[in-house]
């Protein structure tokens, strides 16, 4: 079942959903780490290479996300759920897709603040779309700090929540977005 | 003939009126007839170089008494281009200029001291990142006179090495990469 259905989200779906998820809890880590290594570390370099490649891939991939979900079902959220619950995740899923929206477009800025484009690994180059000033540039890298902790803490809420209706409310919640046959 | 005479003494004159006195000048950013730049070694082996885009300065200048010389620059700190987003970044941080809390560079002369034929000495104070360091510019005088466009300008090229360590720069380059040279290349457009 490749797309949705009204009962549980399909393949693309719990692909992207997963993906993404590991993707940005690994760009969280390395964004933290590169920050502070030193002059000759090894990984100085490469790190930050990675970071910007699959930064650009995750921007790539929101947007097949947003598009995939609007067109597809939504599967239903157990009757069990109550109105509270459905209003605060359905703002929490939005205020994720816009965080990292977000994060994209501030650490594409920062690359790009020179009018250079920035590279997608070796395969080709994302061209810069406007050089930013100095102060522009530092405010961009801001936004992209804090925001990723944002991301971070709503994303653990995120999962605790999904924890909480598996393990207390013993609900399908979670299981709508794993892998069945 | 008293005509010839006349126009013969103003064209030898002329070159050297702006230089008879002491004359204030500015320095032509509008023109851009100016750069700060520095370098700084890359790991010993290559270089990094580049400039501060903003600044602003003024200078006056005797030749008959160049000892009584004064400069005043002030440099916008977040202006440096090193052409490379990353790194100029880097450089604005804490690690390096701070230029947050330190937007401003300032140079202050205190003393110039002529030396043999173009050369001379320059000294002053060096305010980075909140540090005011006494500095000793190698400076030699370029060229002086008119310009084609109704002015008189004069220029001066600059060079120094400053220590990072001194203005409380500690990220570890490497021990190639803990001097910063600069420069400077001033020309000056008298004040009218």
């Amino acid at each position: 079942m490749i797309r949705n259905t009204n009962d549980a989200y399909g393949l693309v779906s719990v692909l992207l959903h997963w993906g993404m998820a590991l993707a940005l809890v690994g760009l969280f880590a390395t964004g933290l780490y590169m920050t502070d290594l030193t002059y000759y570390d090894s990984l100085y370099n490469i790190l930050p290479w990675w970071h910007k490649g699959i930064g650009l891939l995750i921007f790539g991939l929101l947007l097949v996300r947003i598009l995939w979900r609007l067109s597809n079902p939504k599967p239903q959220t157990p009757a069990t759920h109550k109105p509270w619950e459905k209003t605060l995740a359905s703002a929490t899923h939005r205020s994720l897709y816009l965080l990292i929206f977000i994060i994209c477009v501030s650490g594409y800025l920062m690359s790009t603040a020179k009018g250079k484009g920035v590279e997608l690994f070796n395969w080709f180059e994302i061209p810069a779309l406007r050089a930013l000033s100095s102060d522009e540039t530092d405010f961009a890298g801001e936004v992209h700090y804090y925001l990723a902790w944002a991301l971070i803490v709503i994303s653990a809420a995120h999962a605790a929540a999904a924890l909480k209706h598996h393990f207390i409310d013993r609900d399908k919640t979670l299981s709508n977005i794993i892998l069945r046959k | 003939m008293k005509k010839f005479i006349a126009s013969t003494i103003l064209a030898v004159a002329l070159p050297f009126s702006g230089s008879a006195i002491a004359a204030d000048y500015n320095i032509d950013i509008k023109g851009a007839h100016a750069a700060i730049n520095f370098s700084v070694s890359h790991l010993g082996y290559g270089w990094v170089v580049g400039r501060f885009n903003e600044f602003d300065g003024s200078f006056s200048y005797d030749p008959a008494k160049p000892e009584e010389s004064k400069v005043n620059v002030v440099i916008n700190t977040k202006s440096l281009d090193s052409n490379h987003a990353e790194r100029d970044k880097h450089l604005r941080s804490g690690d390096f200029l701070d230029t947050d809390k330190h937007p401003e560079a300032t140079f202050k002369s205190t003393g110039f001291k002529a030396g043999e034929g173009k050369k001379a000495q320059l000294m002053g104070d060096l305010t980075l990142r909140g540090v005011t360091k006494p500095v000793t510019i190698d400076v030699v005088m370029q060229g002086a006179g008119k310009d084609p466009w109704g002015g008189e300008r004069i220029g001066f090229k600059g060079t120094t090495s400053i220590p990072m360590a001194d203005y409380g720069i500690d990220f570890n380059l490497g021990p190639a990469s803990k001097m910063i040279d600069l420069d400077l290349f001033i020309e000056g457009v008298k004040k009218k």
